[in-house]
């Protein structure tokens, strides 16, 4: 239980998506010029986070692993074609039964949710996760069971979220400042961006 | 049809500067910022780049009629990762050390927006040799901005230059300092939004 607890608080803060890893940058800066546009976004990522997550962490244990279909066979370098399928395949269903029991938050997300399946932040979930099922489990990061991988998927997909609402209030507030002409617009959002970065990183003292 | 025609050649150029995926189009940057701490991973993230999205352009635009418009998604995708999978493991079997370092974000390069903006915008709707010409353009215009990054950020953060001390030792020895900074992820984004800068402050009609 204190793992569980560890692993979704240093994946909201210290292993942030955007600030650490920067996953997720295209639809991060592209997104992020309203409030509530921006919120949509960042619940529509962390849902289909919560369920990529887990199902390729099933996927990695069970078939794709050493000697887990055939003795003797490693088939883990099929991972990337499998991962994407899959992410594509639910980023599909999430959007079918999305527009069936809720059209408002269809009509709300509106491309956002079909180009979730290209979004670097939910594969990106998927390669470290593949990549800390193989850390000892006195480690922090490490992703031990499944209930760990969903955690890990909520975690992250809130931090995602933290972070893409605080810019976009940011943005709006900064339409009203005067900002040199070159550096309207993209220049000074990676900039903002750069400092709010700075400013997660005395969470990397965080030790849980 | 010239195999350098004026169309093609605006392809295969456009993108380096007035056309630039990452600076003007805003595609890839997640890698763009992840990988370039130095400049050799971010050598050698910009060249398989290029690579893929040249030949998944040229692929693409072969089996772009027959493509079914409802699933063109999915398809693109896998054949991007069928061609992420053999860099990967061409890097892993070649160039061991540069692959730990990039660690995800090889396989990461399938999401990287810039192929698929590509696909979408190009190479459906091209023919084979103008989208491959596309691809290595936007590939390498990737790969120029990396290494900008890559090189501000190895030379101020650790004094080198692909792992050549660069900075001599008497300056040290007078009191020059590592920016430790610069080695952080905080600082290639204000490095990416300088280039930004400089580039619509030099090209007046971006603003």
């Amino acid at each position: 239980m204190e793992h569980l607890i560890s692993l979704f608080v240093r994946s909201i803060f210290v292993d942030n998506m955007i600030f650490a890893f920067f996953l997720g940058m295209c639809s991060y800066l592209a997104v992020s010029k309203s409030v509530k546009t921006a919120l949509g976004l960042g619940v529509a990522v962390t849902f289909v986070l919560l369920i990529t997550v887990p199902v390729d962490y099933l996927l990695q244990v069970y078939v794709l692993g050493p000697d887990c279909l055939v003795e003797g066979v490693d088939l883990s370098f099929l991972s990337f074609i499998l991962f994407i399928a899959v992410i594509a395949g639910i980023v599909q269903l999430v959007e079918m039964v999305v527009e069936r029991f809720s059209p408002s938050l269809y009509a709300a997300l509106g491309i956002f949710l079909p180009l979730i399946a290209v979004n670097c932040a939910i594969m990106g979930a998927s390669l470290f996760m593949q990549q800390r099922i193989t850390m000892p489990d006195t480690n922090s990061q490490a992703i031990l069971n499944v209930w760990d991988s969903i955690a890990y998927a909520l975690g992250s997909g809130i931090g995602w979220l933290l972070a893409i609402t605080c810019l976009a209030a940011i943005r709006e507030k900064m339409a009203y400042t005067d900002v040199p002409r070159p550096l309207q617009g993209l220049g000074i959002t990676f900039i903002t961006v750069g400092l709010m970065a700075m400013a997660f990183m005395c969470f990397s003292g965080l030790n849980l | 049809m010239s195999l350098l025609s004026k169309a093609n050649r605006e392809a295969l150029v456009g993108p380096l500067n007035l056309n630039n995926p990452v600076v003007v189009q805003v595609l890839g940057i997640c890698s763009a910022l992840a990988v370039t701490a130095q400049l050799e991973p971010a050598i050698v993230m910009g060249l398989s780049v290029t690579i893929i999205t040249a030949f998944s352009n040229l692929i693409i635009s072969l089996i772009r009629n027959s493509i079914p418009n409802r699933i063109r998604i999915i398809v693109q995708l896998v054949v991007v990762a069928a061609l992420v999978t053999i860099v990967s493991q061409v890097l892993k079997a070649f160039a061991y050390d540069v692959s730990v370092q990039l660690s995800v974000y090889v396989g990461l390069i399938i999401t990287n927006c810039i192929l698929m903006g590509r696909l979408e915008a190009f190479a459906m709707m091209n023919k084979p040799w103008p989208s491959f010409l596309d691809g290595i353009g936007n590939g390498i215009g990737y790969a120029i901005i990396l290494v900008i990054v890559g090189f501000v950020r190895e030379l101020l953060g650790s004094g080198s230059l692909l792992g050549f001390q660069v900075i001599p030792e008497w300056c040290y020895e007078h009191g020059y300092m590592n920016n430790g900074m610069m080695t952080m992820p905080a600082m290639s984004l204000i490095i990416v939004g300088c280039v930004i800068w400089a580039h619509r402050a030099y090209n007046k009609e971006l603003q």
